[in-house]
């Protein structure tokens, strides 16, 4: 009989899930990079109150917040990958693990707090 | 015929250390895959600071005036040119691997191929970044 192993410590529990989760989420960051570029690349020196307005106005938000999410997703998916690739001693690997999925975590409480905080 | 997988068993898979990896030929397309690897950790590493410089230039007019006043300084334009890079090479390869999921630049000439547009690519944005910055 084959023993089923399942990974508990992969962001979607599955290969797959993991598969479209980190090619989505990257689409997106992808767009917003995109998105910011061309904001730059057409105002040209923009002073803090466009600036300002530009961010804060709902349409970003929600950009942003998606990308957020996005970024921790796509963080943790391609962190756990090379972890997992890279380092063999499980104490190790699940502590770095650890380590990187606090530091994932505080980037985007960070985040949250200057994107609401505004 | 019948004890071909125990004679493979037998070479199979052996440990080799660090350093002697670099012995080995690598393909341009398996450099371009190590090196999206290695930009993503840097573009990771380097989040901090473009939480730091997204705070700075959000929370008031006079952050926003220290921060224009911060990034003249050499050391933050080279950190800041330093992620730029990373996150454009990062996304120039990522969308070399949404291509091969959508079966393009799978063969091995066309693997160089791409290997080599995602390289002239990201080197033209990253000197573009360069410009902008300086």
């Amino acid at each position: 009989m084959v023993k089923r192993v399942v990974s508990v410590t992969n962001w979607g529990r599955s290969g797959l899930a993991d598969w479209l989760i980190q090619r989505v989420s990257g689409v997106v960051i992808g767009l917003y990079v995109l998105c910011l570029t061309g904001y730059f690349l057409t105002q040209g020196d923009v002073d803090f109150y466009q600036w300002h307005t530009f961010m804060t106005c709902l349409p970003m938000q929600i950009f942003t917040l998606l990308m957020l999410l996005s970024v921790a997703a796509h963080a943790w998916i391609g962190l756990w990958t090379i972890t997992t690739d890279y380092i063999k001693p499980i104490g190790i690997r699940i502590g770095s693990q650890l380590v990187l999925a606090l530091l994932t975590f505080i980037y985007f409480i960070w985040a949250i707090f200057v994107l609401w905080g505004v | 015929m019948k004890d071909s997988p125990s004679v493979l068993r037998k070479q199979g898979p052996r440990n080799i250390d660090l350093l002697s990896i670099l012995s080995y030929y690598l393909p341009l397309p398996g450099i371009v895959s190590i090196l999206h690897r290695i930009s993503g950790v840097i573009v990771f590493l380097l989040l901090p600071l473009l939480l730091w410089i997204l705070q700075a230039s959000l929370s008031s007019p006079e952050s926003f005036g220290s921060l224009q006043h911060c990034l003249q300084h050499p050391f933050t334009k080279f950190l800041l040119w330093a992620i730029l890079s990373a996150l454009f090479f990062h996304l120039v390869a990522g969308i070399r691997h949404l291509l091969m999921d959508a079966g393009i630049g799978e063969t091995i000439p066309s693997a160089q191929i791409a290997a080599k547009i995602t390289l002239l690519i990201s080197i033209a944005l990253i000197v573009g970044a360069g410009v902008w910055i300086w």
